[in-house]
């Protein structure tokens, strides 16, 4: 379960993210400069709210009122971010396995081979970032992300900055990995294509404030109604 | 003139300029990168002010840095009382005397460039790495850091051709004592002075030689290798 409600205030806008995701995937859908990506700024730990409350599973990772604000090192927080942000000075092994450097060497060894073969990185072990496509940075970054056993997956716009023919062949990967994690998943996205085909359920964000949860197919035939009207206008 | 080509040429300021640049350029990588560092998180108003207090040796003649330095170190001053009377020793005037001085002078060099290299940091990383569970040391020493290699080596690199020709500040603190604190910046004026001019000019060409090479290792390593950025 991860519970958020918080307010920040920005510079164009307040941001006033209130939600609820249970064992669910939920798209953050919204224009680009809605505050999508500082809403899970906020939840990763990397932006502090001005007040409000977080909450994952059993724990408290922000309550301003109870001075609460773990760092994002304690929060698991899972951040798939939109550039990937592999550490370029490392190869993938190495990128993957800076994610799990408390485990023991011979689990982690363990754990290493079954990412590498999960998201079949296969081959390209010893390669550093600026050579691979972004498929594969993109394949690297989620195993770094399980190398680090998050409770909550945040995914920030996973498919937008990928062409449409590598874009159709993610999708199912993409569900496939979400299904198996079986926990939180919050995905942000401005394309409802995109969010149809990964999320359920959605909450709009406009202008930094959050919307009701709605079905994601109930969404996009009211869109579609609204569309049409618009258009026999 | 003949004769005077035939004399043995005394090393010793070439060792002493080089020591004295070496110890220098590695106290000034470490207090370089921390002031560049810690500098960069700092409220807006106190950055701007101390920006300026540690740029401002790069601008001041090494002279008023000598002499702020001598206000210091100097026998009779604060620092420099202390040490004499505690340890009995002379703070100034001794070879050693000259790091303080091109310690001083050379630090902004290091701590622009390395300011420079973390601005171009892609905070990103940082923030990806702490939502893996990375500690702060860690990505600084194993991100942060390599990803910055090029211009903290330019910095470093320039900071130690720099220091070889300080002279100023040097010549104020530790003054010119054959075989003890001479340098050879300090030689060349010492030579010159006492009309010993074709050593003089062979200590000129000595430093240009070595200033050349180093600034030419600095062009290799600002060449883009392999990433673009």
């Amino acid at each position: 379960m991860l519970y958020v409600n918080i307010e920040k205030r920005l510079d164009r806008y307040t941001l006033k993210a209130n939600f609820k995701c249970e064992k669910d995937t939920l798209a953050l859908f919204g224009a680009s400069g809605a505050g999508k990506s500082m809403t899970m700024k906020c939840i990763a730990g990397i932006e502090k709210p001005d007040r409000g409350v977080i909450q994952l599973n059993d724990r408290v990772l922000f309550d301003s009122n109870k001075n609460i604000n773990l760092p994002s090192q304690k929060r698991h927080v899972g951040y798939l971010f939109q550039d990937y942000a592999l550490f370029p000075d490392m190869t993938v092994s190495g990128n993957i396995l800076s994610a799990m450097r408390k485990l023991p060497k011979a689990e982690r060894e363990r754990k290493l081979s079954d990412l590498i073969k999960r998201f079949q990185l296969n081959g390209l072990e010893k390669r550093r970032p600026e050579l691979l496509s972004g498929g594969e940075k993109q394949r690297v970054a989620l195993a770094r992300i399980f190398a680090s056993s998050p409770e909550v997956l945040l995914l920030d716009e996973p498919l937008s900055s990928l062409d449409t023919l590598l874009k159709l062949q993610l999708i199912p990967y993409i569900r496939e990995i979400i299904a198996d994690f079986g926990g939180e998943t919050i995905m942000v996205s401005h394309a409802i294509e995109e969010v149809r085909q990964l999320c359920p359920k959605l909450i709009t964000i406009t202008d930094g404030v959050t919307s009701i949860e709605t079905n994601t197919e109930d969404y996009y035939t009211e869109l579609k109604e609204r569309y049409e009207s618009l258009k026999t206008l | 003139m003949i004769i005077l080509s035939e004399q043995i040429m005394d090393l010793y300021p070439l060792f002493n300029s080089l020591r004295i640049a070496a110890i220098s350029s590695v106290i000034v990588f470490f207090i370089g990168i921390a002031a560049a560092y810690y500098i960069a998180k700092m409220p807006r108003f106190i950055k701007g002010v101390l920006d300026v207090l540690f740029t401002l040796p790069l601008v001041l003649p090494p002279t008023v840095v000598g002499y702020l330095l001598l206000l210091i170190f100097g026998p009779k001053r604060a620092v420099g009382s202390f040490f004499l009377e505690q340890f009995n020793v002379r703070m100034t005037m001794q070879w050693w005397s000259a790091i303080f001085a091109v310690t001083v002078v050379v630090f902004p060099l290091m701590y622009r460039t390395a300011r420079g290299a973390f601005e171009r940091f892609d905070e990103n990383l940082a923030d990806a790495g702490r939502t893996l569970g990375l500690s702060n040391t860690y990505i600084f020493w194993r991100i942060r850091l390599p990803y910055c290699k090029q211009g903290i080596i330019a910095g470093v690199v320039l900071s130690f051709a720099r220091a070889l020709g300080e002279y100023g500040a040097t010549s104020m603190i530790a003054g010119y004592t054959p075989g003890k604190t001479a340098t050879v910046s300090t030689a060349v004026y010492q030579l010159w002075r006492t009309d010993n001019d074709e050593l003089a000019l062979r200590w000129v060409l000595i430093n240009i030689a070595i200033s050349a090479f180093v600034l030419l290792i600095l062009n290799w390593l600002e060449k883009p290798q392999r990433r673009s950025r």
